[in-house]
């Protein structure tokens, strides 16, 4: 870990810091919601994953889901963080059409998870500590829609009851960079964990971002809160636009005041949505539905135990056992299914030149055609089995290219298209020895000028010999026997 | 002998004798109820074909020797438990039209052991009052008169008033009820019959219209003791849908009720004797006491020193409790909605609770949502909930010495409908002997142990330790015997 200089933002009277935290609700992945035993299927038509319970009748009573429960500890476990074996719900009091119980189940004064620690990398390499506050569960609320009629709101109570973790962090982060950086490596280890699909555009994840500037050295100033930031390039804009805002504010002599505000993305600014004055007294107390949430520490144990590699882990194995670079290690361990796609790929063969290939071909591929790595155009194992050909001879690197594009128009095997195209190079040396042949005859200057010591006109040889065989020819064989031809 | 007459173990042994079918039981409480229900208005909704259909069921199910526990009785549900496909109005305007899908725990354990429905009870609006007076659908009347003013109508207390009344009267064999502060046993004790609001976590909650959710428990009322314990047999029972039930078996309360009380310890608490307390109710407290004695148990003065802050830490808990759990009336997705066609959302609220909620459920939530409030928080809510703490430490001191704690049920006897209204903390006083059981989540029974000089009942209240309801039973079986109560209100089917 080190600091390199500070980032800061040239206002008209000097420079200033920015102070930034997070508070980033992640959508538990689980089969069920937080207290009821609805679905929680993203895009199914409104209102048909709504139990009585998410929708408020009376009588209905929550009953805790223990998965949503153990997603947070592993969540919790994956942020290094203290879990706390002794939680507890609260209501959160409000009035609003789309939160059905007249409150939101949440856990404000004993959370499930305590402090923990994330450590991003920086793009110039530098790495960094950003500290985590907490971790609670809680209920999301439903969805407002005023778009539908002229004059009415639609209630879509699918969400309601769907269960969220608020994970806050510490005021951390300085700069636009590092926000989006712990953004994507939250994501990265919710993702790993499969705790959190971290889908920004469903509305998995949000982020609240919590923005203050000061001169450099000083205390805290007063901060806002940027609300229900849906992806992270928009979180490092909203960054930048509300410290730009602020800074201005002060610059003129002006105070900023404590409140919450929207991030326009179209227009590229914050405005304000509700001042300090306006907040809620959310009346919290105790949930009387539900009894503490006690945890069992075998059983948080056995959560531990049960936890997949996470990424820092994975990319130092990757540095360690493959010898891959820093640089390579990072791009194959960014999502667990690249990772996985390039184990498939690298097991029992060359961990440098399967990296070349995942990164280079396949990701190109991939782009191309705009299909991602959990349904790739290449299964990872016909690409294993590409590099196997290409290390028995059975293809030179050019022909590998050539079978590759067939792989990605055909979904088929490497041996397949091989077979059928009657790619497999020729390591008939009787072959190779006329074409050799017949390649120097024509070139019979050349040959001379090579013996007179123009040794790089070796590779035009081999060229011209690849060349009049179709590129088939095996390279080793066909520098073999240019090699004792020319001596 | 009137149909309407049985008790629920005599109508258990006559229908199993073949002496009436469930029919014909079920026939002789709807004609009373369609006689004296206009009257006493313990009723809200009477659902008369189905429970005439329910009978001949139970009758085909009897005869085919499938009889349940219950097979057949006709029993009253109180109107804060919901029931499927019959409206459920919690005494509310807000619910006035609310037709639950679903079927609380509680009464579909009641339907699954035969039970037969008669209808719905009247109830204070969502439970809060002890006077049934603050219902939407009109005050309920007791079944009892004062001797000497026969013509003042009484109320049954509150808020199971419904409940009470229907079974005092003979309009049900039996009903459900609920207790929050003392909703069972004091309109038990005003209408001389028994109640008992068991440990917090014995019956479920679950579709039970909340009111305030740490302290509500359901039981049942009905005419004897060993009565309520066969109810509640059945109604009790771990519920995985209610995080608060308790996973704990369900012992065999009626046998419990033949104990007897030989070698029992019996608390007397000195903080349970208020000044200005009428005489013949401390009278009563002292020959229940006697009776104990007799039957061979040894009574005991214990102190329950944070008594006297019971009745305001429970009114700051409930309607703290009470002003979240009644948020979700709101006009939105059923109930009551008072909409101006040009309103936006908050106008709705606004329109839709001003219109569905009385005065004092309104008062309720004003007071809980003062006590939530920053600022006041610390002050109420949190310090309410120490004292609670406190006041369960009393009895978990109490118990090392005793076993079972018998106290006066109320500080007295039903009162007039228009006495006791002008001031809501007079109305409270009524709650002063039963709220603790509630804050401590313990046992506790009301069970007739006399009349007053004017005639009317009076009842001693017996708490025990939690999911110790067999000693409560056995205690208030021996206090019946020996109490001989007889005497019968005015109004009654069959008089």
């Amino acid at each position: 870990m080190s600091t390199t200089t500070t980032y800061t933002i040239e206002g008209r009277t000097g420079p200033w810091e920015l102070v930034i935290g997070l508070e980033v609700h992640a959508q538990v992945i689980s089969r069920a919601k937080l207290f009821s035993g609805a679905a929680t299927a993203f895009g199914a038509g409104p209102n048909t994953q709504v139990s009585f319970i998410d929708a408020g009748f009376p009588g209905m009573l929550p009953v805790i889901n223990r998965e949503c429960v153990a997603q947070a500890v592993r969540t919790g476990l994956g942020l290094k963080a203290q879990i706390n074996l002794w939680s507890r719900f609260d209501r959160k009091n409000y009035f609003y059409a789309d939160l059905p119980q007249g409150y939101q189940i949440s856990q404000y004064a004993h959370p499930i998870v305590g402090r923990g620690a994330v450590e991003i990398e920086l793009a110039d390499g530098t790495t960094k500590i950003i500290g985590i506050t907490r971790l609670h569960l809680e209920q999301d609320a439903g969805k407002s829609l005023h778009d539908q009629h002229p004059a009415k709101s639609f209630i879509d109570l699918n969400r309601s009851g769907v269960a969220l973790m608020e994970i806050v962090s510490e005021p951390d982060m300085r700069s636009p960079e590092e926000a989006g950086a712990y953004l994507a490596k939250l994501r990265q280890i919710m993702r790993y964990l499969g705790t959190c699909d971290g889908n920004m555009d469903e509305g998995s994840l949000r982020a609240d971002v919590n923005v203050s500037v000061r001169r450099p050295g000083e205390g805290y100033r007063t901060r806002c809160e940027v609300k229900n930031v849906n992806s992270i390039r928009f979180v490092m804009q909203a960054v930048e636009a509300e410290a730009r805002r602020q800074i201005e504010v002060w610059e003129e002599g002006g105070e900023v005041e404590q409140e919450t505000r929207l991030f326009d993305t179209v227009r590229g600014a914050t405005r304000s949505m509700r001042s300090k004055e306006e907040a809620h007294d959310y009346r919290y107390f105790p949930d009387p539905d539900l009894p503490p949430l006690v945890l069992d520490a075998a059983w948080v144990e056995e959560l531990r135990a049960g936890l997949p590699e996470l990424p820092d882990a994975r990319r130092a194995r990757y540095i360690r056992d493959f010898g891959l670079s820093p640089y390579d290690a990072q791009v194959l361990t960014a999502e667990k299914e690249t990772a996985l796609y390039y184990e498939t790929v690298a097991k029992g063969r060359d961990p440098k030149l399967a990296a070349n290939w995942v990164m280079g071909d396949l990701f190109a591929a991939l782009n191309r055609t705009k299909r991602t790595i959990e349904d790739p155009p290449v299964r990872a194992e016909h690409l294993g089995a590409l590099l196997d050909l290409m290390r028995d001879g059975t293809l030179s690197g050019k022909l590998a290219k050539e079978v590759f594009e067939a792989m990605v128009e055909s979904g088929k095997s490497p041996g397949a298209i091989v077979e059928e195209r009657g790619l497999r190079q020729v390591t008939d040396t009787g072959a190779i020895e006329r074409a050799v042949e017949a390649v120097l005859a024509a070139n019979a200057d050349k040959v001379a000028e090579y013996r007179a010591g123009k040794e790089k006109l070796f590779g035009f040889f081999v060229g011209q010999v690849m060349k009049a065989m179709q590129g088939k020819g095996n390279p080793a064989l066909v520098n073999e026997a240019l090699k004792r031809r020319l001596a | 002998m009137h149909p309407t007459d049985f008790s629920l173990r005599g109508a258990l042994d006559a229908l199993a004798e073949g002496a009436i079918s469930s029919e014909e039981l079920t026939r002789a409480h709807l004609d009373a109820i369609e006689r004296l229900n206009p009257r006493i208005n313990a009723y809200i909704t009477v659902t008369a074909e189905q429970a005439l259909a329910r009978a001949r069921e139970s009758d085909a199910r009897r005869a085919r020797g499938e009889a349940g526990p219950l097979e057949g009785l006709p029993l009253a549900i109180k109107d804060l438990f919901c029931t499927e496909g019959v409206r459920t109005t919690a005494g509310s305007r807000i619910l006035g039209n609310f037709v639950p899908p679903y079927e609380s725990t509680v009464t579909a354990n009641l339907l699954r052991d035969g039970a037969v429905f008669l209808g719905k009870a009247n109830l204070d609006e969502f439970a809060m009052g002890s006077s049934n007076t603050t219902s939407a659908f009109g005050p309920v009347e007791n079944p009892w008169s004062r001797r000497n003013d026969p013509d003042a109508r009484l109320v049954p207390g509150g808020s199971s008033g419904g409940s009470a009344a229907a079974v005092a009267a003979r309009l049900a064999l039996g009903a459900t009820a609920t207790d929050t502060g003392g909703s069972i046993r004091q309109p038990a004790a005003f209408c001389g019959i028994a109640g008992i609001k068991p440990t917090y976590g014995r019956c479920s909650r679950f579709g039970i219209v909340a009111f305030a959710s740490s302290l509500d428990q359901a039981g049942p009322v009905a005419r004897t003791v060993e009565d309520c314990a066969l109810l509640l047999r059945s109604m009790a029972g771990f519920d995985p849908k209610d995080a608060t039930s308790a996973e704990v078996p369900v012992p065999d309360f009626a046998a419990a009720c033949a104990r007897g009380v030989r070698g029992l310890r019996i608390g007397v608490p000195q903080e349970y004797r208020l000044d200005g307390m009428p005489t013949e109710i401390e009278a009563l407290w002292q020959r229940g006491l006697e009776w104990l004695r007799a039957e061979g148990a040894e009574t005991v003065e214990i102190s329950l020193p944070h008594t006297r802050y019971a009745l305001p830490t429970y009114y700051i808990v409930a309607p703290a409790e009470a002003s979240s759990n009644l948020a979700r009336y709101d006009g939105v997705r059923y109930g009551l909605r008072v909409a101006e066609a040009d309103g936006d959302l908050r106008d709705l609220y606004e329109r839709t609770r001003a219109a569905g909620f009385g005065a004092e459920v309104k008062r309720r939530i004003m007071i809980g949502t003062y006590v939530l409030s920053a600022g006041y928080y610390d002050a109420y809510y949190l310090k309410a909930q120490k004292v609670r703490a406190l006041i369960r430490q009393d009895f978990e001191r109490a118990w090392e010495r005793v076993d079972a704690i018998v106290t006066p049920a109320t500080p007295s006897a039903a009162f007039g409908m228009d006495e006791k209204q002008d001031d809501p903390v007079t109305m409270y006083l009524n709650d002063v002997f039963t709220v603790t059981a509630n804050l401590a989540g313990l046992p506790g029974l009301a069970v007739p142990a006399g009349l007053d000089a004017q005639g009317l009942p009076l009842g001693l209240q017996v708490i025990g330790r939690a999911f110790d309801e067999e000693t409560v039973f056995a205690v208030g079986a021996a206090i019946e015997r020996a109490a001989d109560f007889r005497a019968l209100p005015g109004l009654r089917a069959g008089a």
